[in-house]
């Protein structure tokens, strides 16, 4: 280890421990700020896990999510904790193996809306099975679970993440992707099983955001198709890991902090003129941002190695 | 951009701080009350009408009378509102109703829109012990959440209440042989149209109707030819649709279209928004929905004229009328008893008797019992209420007249 | 029963592709990903109730008003926003996630700007809300009227786009931005046609969907995802493509309604879409492009 390297470490697991206590600290507001901060801390960073490296944008985060949520709303009373968010992690898991399959062969725009309509219809499809099966539509879920219990977990999930980059990166299958992100073709060409690569990352990345689906949902009491599988997530996961910028594991958070923080003192100064703000302030971020957050601090150290916003390796 | 975000959260700590400063007894200078809506998502067309406008109407009346009497500072305090958008979202409004109690140190709140909503914000509520006053949630679970959530008040009722009334009115019919023992549904695929499908479902088989069509539809749905069509064929007399205001109107629409003119007409929510007898006019005549008016109801009519003096449109006639009595109800309790009590509030409300524009008002098991409509009509441009039976229950008008 | 399914069907099918072709112009030639596309559709669709409501205009009248304005205000929107994103961006890739991001921020504003001056209400008002009797089934004629404006724009857009000088610059464009300037066409100024003409579109389908569709102003994002559904399911581009990919759509979902339950509506048309990429990665009539 590179004595870098180590002070990174250490600061790692001090800041790591410092978030730890924030429960300990701030309750109420304060708290419910920092597990939004944290959920969508884990989603962007799991989300650009995948549409980093490969340049695949995609809008099923909410697929993902919602599959995580209606988990806990579904076994949640029936099984311990843990179990709930194994059940959780194996469906979202056997599904992204699914779709990741079967979309290789879209790209670009086309893999885009694909995964839209993917979410949309995952969420018709439940709609219709609760609508015409169970007979009722909305759960109730009453978990005793704290708030400060679903910050813990979402930590957890925010140091697995990025465990996992790190470990992505280093490994042959991080190579592997980078490649992909440049070329496929010639990825192809050199002897790399795209195929493989790319559906390993996306079932890693569909993984960490159904968990963190299940995580949230007994925020909530009462779960609904439109509540779990609100389309607004995967834009907002998507926003926030572009604007961070994709392309660095340390990315996204740096889009999700700023624009989370944004929207918090919008929505509270500005009540009736929030939509009108959040968008004039987003465009001016593109404007002004254009390599991201991320892209912002390279080009302050000078480096102005690596290509331009977001889905680039 | 660091500092930008270093800069927000010094805003976000400032913002609490002042706040905090404002807590003392006895320099009381407003009673701050919190809410979040939703301003925008799918949810608006909603909260826009039924509970936003009555927040407005109710906040400006007390302040113009000088603010809420206290007894224990012998004064009146003015009310001062601290509002946010939850965008349809359960989660920002956890998130804004826990920032209201513990940065805006609001002395009481208004409850959000939707049963979703309300269920989602219930636990912050519980937690720091303010009373939630419910008015746009039907909930099956009411009996139970009102046990679970003492501070918590359902006040829309059941689907149970709704459906029971409505069988009533059509056991009746057909005893009178005004209608066939057909009936057909149609119901929006969410959690407002499914628990009142379902309880309907049960309902009607077991007074003996058979439902010639029944399906779902979902949220979204633009085009409704098919689902009249089918019930036009099912060869039913009844047409019920559990539906949202698009929807509602959708429906009409088409159904106008098709000459489809069944002998009970039935439609959700939206038959009650002013929208509704604005689009239709005259062809609203016999259309039943949830809710009702009473036409000799002084107070209610007053209450509308002031609503319409206000916002340039008349209330909606199912929620609207709840909503208002509640907001009288926690002025009501408020100045019993005479401060910011909120574990006194919360028990006067469930014990007190109080007098709102639906009348007198007592709360049995956290819910609103009796004293309002639960099915109304359109009778001559009036939405009157014709069930539960009670004074000024108008007859049902059946059948239908054709469309115009 | 079939005749009723089919013609409703194709009225919704017509009614998808008029909101459709808008967008396969912005996208598929200007190469913009305009995610603010629904809040102009919704925009046209508040001006045709004001102008009807308040100053008694009829909606038909009111397109000679609204589509002008929306080609002009699009025109701006591209010269002003547009330009310097396209400028700045090094290739396709680069220039699709500057614009879902420039106009993500754009929804919020028309949006936020529609909620100030109209609130979040429901609105609704009624023209042309009558039965037209056609052999074997009965329609309103406000939604024939979207349909045959789908296949009439549709129609003489492909005229406009194969026979004259302009369209085949479009065209040009469309396929090849770089050759296209070799050949001395002006790629910005017909980039910007495309995208205003695509806003005068969008803003025409909006004031016929307000004659039958009850709107509010959070409603933008629903019809820009349909819009987007159509044209990726049509090909990027194809205008015959958006318009056929609308009415089979269109048709799925009234024969689902009718024969299988209407709750799997959008479930089958989601279905349909999906199964076509799969089958079809560059959807309908679209060119594979890499």
């Amino acid at each position: 280890m590179t004595p870098r390297r180590l002070i990174v470490s250490a600061a790692a697991v001090v800041a790591v421990g410092l978030l730890a206590c924030v429960p300990l600290v701030f309750g109420g507001y304060g708290l419910s700020l920092a597990i939004n901060l944290m959920s969508y801390t884990v989603l962007a960073t799991a989300w650009a896990l995948f549409s980093g490296p490969t340049r695949y944008v995609s809008l099923a985060t909410v697929a993902f999510f919602g599959i995580g949520a209606y988990t806990v709303a579904v076994f949640g009373e029936v099984f311990a904790w843990p179990v709930v968010l194994v059940i959780a992690l194996a469906i979202g898991v056997v599904l992204a193996l699914i779709v990741g399959l079967s979309t290789l062969r879209l790209s670009g725009v086309y893999f885009v809306i694909f995964t839209f309509g993917l979410a949309e219809l995952v969420r018709q499809l439940v709609t219709w099975y609760e609508v015409n099966v169970t007979r009722t539509l909305g759960r109730y879920v009453f978990i005793d679970v704290t708030t400060a219990q679903i910050y813990w977990q979402l930590l957890a999930l925010a140091v697995l993440v990025f465990i996992a980059g790190i470990l992505i990166r280093r490994s042959r299958l991080g190579l592997a992707l980078r490649v992909i992100g440049d070329d496929e073709t010639v990825a192809r060409h050199v002897g790399i099983d795209t195929t493989r690569a790319k559906v390993t990352l996306f079932a890693l990345s569909a993984a960490f955001i159904t968990v963190t689906g299940a995580v949230m949902a007994p925020r909530w009491t009462y779960i609904d198709p439109a509540i779990a599988f609100n389309a607004t997530v995967s834009f907002q996961v998507l926003i926030m890991a572009l604007l961070g910028g994709a392309h660095r594991l340390y990315g996204p958070v740096l889009g999700v902090v700023p624009l989370a923080l944004l929207f918090e003192v919008l929505t509270a100064n500005f009540p009736n003129h929030f939509s009108i703000l959040v968008g004039a302030a987003f465009m001016l971020v593109v404007y002004a941002v254009p390599r991201g957050v991320a892209g912002l601090i390279e080009e302050g150290r000078g480096s102005l190695r690596g290509p331009r916003r977001g889905l680039s390796t | 951009m660091a500092s930008i975000t270093r800069r927000m959260a010094v805003a976000l700590l400032g913002g609490g701080l002042v706040a905090a400063g404002s807590a003392a007894a006895q320099d009381m200078k407003s009673v701050k009350i919190g809410y979040a809506i939703s301003k925008t998502g799918p949810n608006a067309g909603g909260a826009n009408v039924t509970q936003i406008p009555n927040y407005q109407l109710w906040v400006k009346e007390v302040n113009d009378k000088g603010g809420l009497m206290l007894s224990s500072l012998k004064r009146r305090v003015p009310i001062e509102i601290v509002e946010y958008d939850d965008r349809s979202n359960s989660e920002e409004a956890v998130r804004a109703f826990e920032r209201l109690v513990t940065q805006d140190k609001v002395d009481l709140l208004f409850p959000p829109w939707g049963t979703g909503l309300n269920l989602a914000v219930g636990p912050v509520f519980n937690k720091y012990g303010y009373p939630q006053l419910a008015f746009t949630a039907v909930t099956d679970r009411a009996p139970d959440l009102g046990k679970r959530w003492p501070n918590s008040f359902w006040l829309l009722g059941t689907s149970a209440q709704y459906v029971d009334a409505l069988v009533g009115l059509l056991t009746k019919m057909r005893a009178d042989g005004k209608i066939n023992d057909k009936i057909a549904m149609v119901s929006i695929a969410d959690g407002f149209g499914i628990d009142l499908s379902k309880a309907a479902r049960e309902g009607f088989t077991k007074a003996g109707f058979k439902l010639a069509y029944d399906k779902s539809y979902p949220i979204g749905t633009q085009d409704m030819s098919p689902l009249i069509g089918e019930a036009a064929r099912s060869g039913a007399d009844s047409f019920v649709a559990f539906s949202y205001p698009p929807d509602t109107i959708a429906l009409t629409d088409q159904a106008k279209i098709a000459s489809f003119a069944p002998k009970v007409m039935f439609l959700g929510v939206g038959v009650g928004f002013p929208l509704y007898p604005g689009r239709f006019g005259a062809n609203t005549e016999g259309i039943m929905s949830l809710g009702g008016w009473s036409r000799d109801n002084k107070a209610t009519a007053e209450y509308r004229e002031k609503h319409k003096a206000m916002h340039k449109r008349d209330p909606d006639y199912w929620g609207s009328q709840v909503g208002y009595s509640s907001l009288q109800m926690l002025e009501q309790a408020i100045e019993r008893v005479g401060k910011i009590d909120r574990p006194a509030i919360i028990k006067e409300l469930q014990t007190g008797t109080f007098d709102t524009v639906l009348g007198k008002i007592k709360l049995r098991d956290n819910m609103l019992q009796e004293g309002y409509w639960l099915i109304g009509q359109w009778q001559d441009g009036f939405y009157t209420g014709v069930a539960p039976a009670r004074p000024g229950a108008a007859p049902v008008i059946v059948p239908k007249p054709a469309w115009k | 029963m079939l005749t009723d399914a089919l013609i409703a069907g194709l009225t919704l099918g017509g009614m998808y592709a008029l909101l459709a072709m808008g967008l396969t112009l912005q996208y598929g030639v200007a190469r913009i990903m305009n995610l603010s596309y629904g809040e102009l559709l919704v925009s046209g669709a508040f001006a045709a109730h004001w102008l009807f409501t308040v100053a008694g205009i009829a909606p038909l009248a009111a397109l000679l008003l609204v589509v002008p304005a929306a080609f002009a205000l699009s025109w701006l929107i591209y010269r002003v926003l547009l330009t310097p994103l396209v400028r700045r961006a090094p290739n396709r890739e680069a220039l699709e996630v500057d614009t879902i991001l420039a106009t993500f921020g754009l929804l919020f504003v028309v949006q936020g700007v529609l909620l100030v001056m109209f609130g979040g209400a429901y609105y609704s008002y009624s023209f042309f809300a009558v039965p037209v009797h056609l052999p074997g089934a009965t329609v309103a004629a406000n939604r024939l009227l979207a349909l045959g404006f789908a296949v009439v724009v549709g129609a003489l857009l492909y005229l406009g786009l194969t026979r004259t000088r302009l369209g085949t610059a479009i065209r040009a464009v469309a396929v090849d931005p770089v050759a296209a300037q070799l050949v001395a066409i002006d790629v910005r100024v017909a980039a910007a046609f495309a995208f205003a003409l695509g806003g005068g579109l969008v803003a025409c389908g909006g004031v016929l969907v307000s004659m039958f569709l009850t709107f509010n102003a959070n409603l933008g994002v629903v019809f820009t995802m349909k819009a987007l559904i159509v044209v990726i399911m049509g090909g990027v581009g194809n205008l015959l493509g958006a318009l056929i990919a609308g009415l089979i759509l269109g048709l799925t979902e009234t024969f689902v309604a009718t024969w299988i339950d209407p709750g799997l509506t959008l479930a089958a048309t989601y279905a349909i879409f999906l199964v076509t990429l799969l089958v079809r990665p560059q959807g309908l009539f679209g060119i594979g492009r890499r």
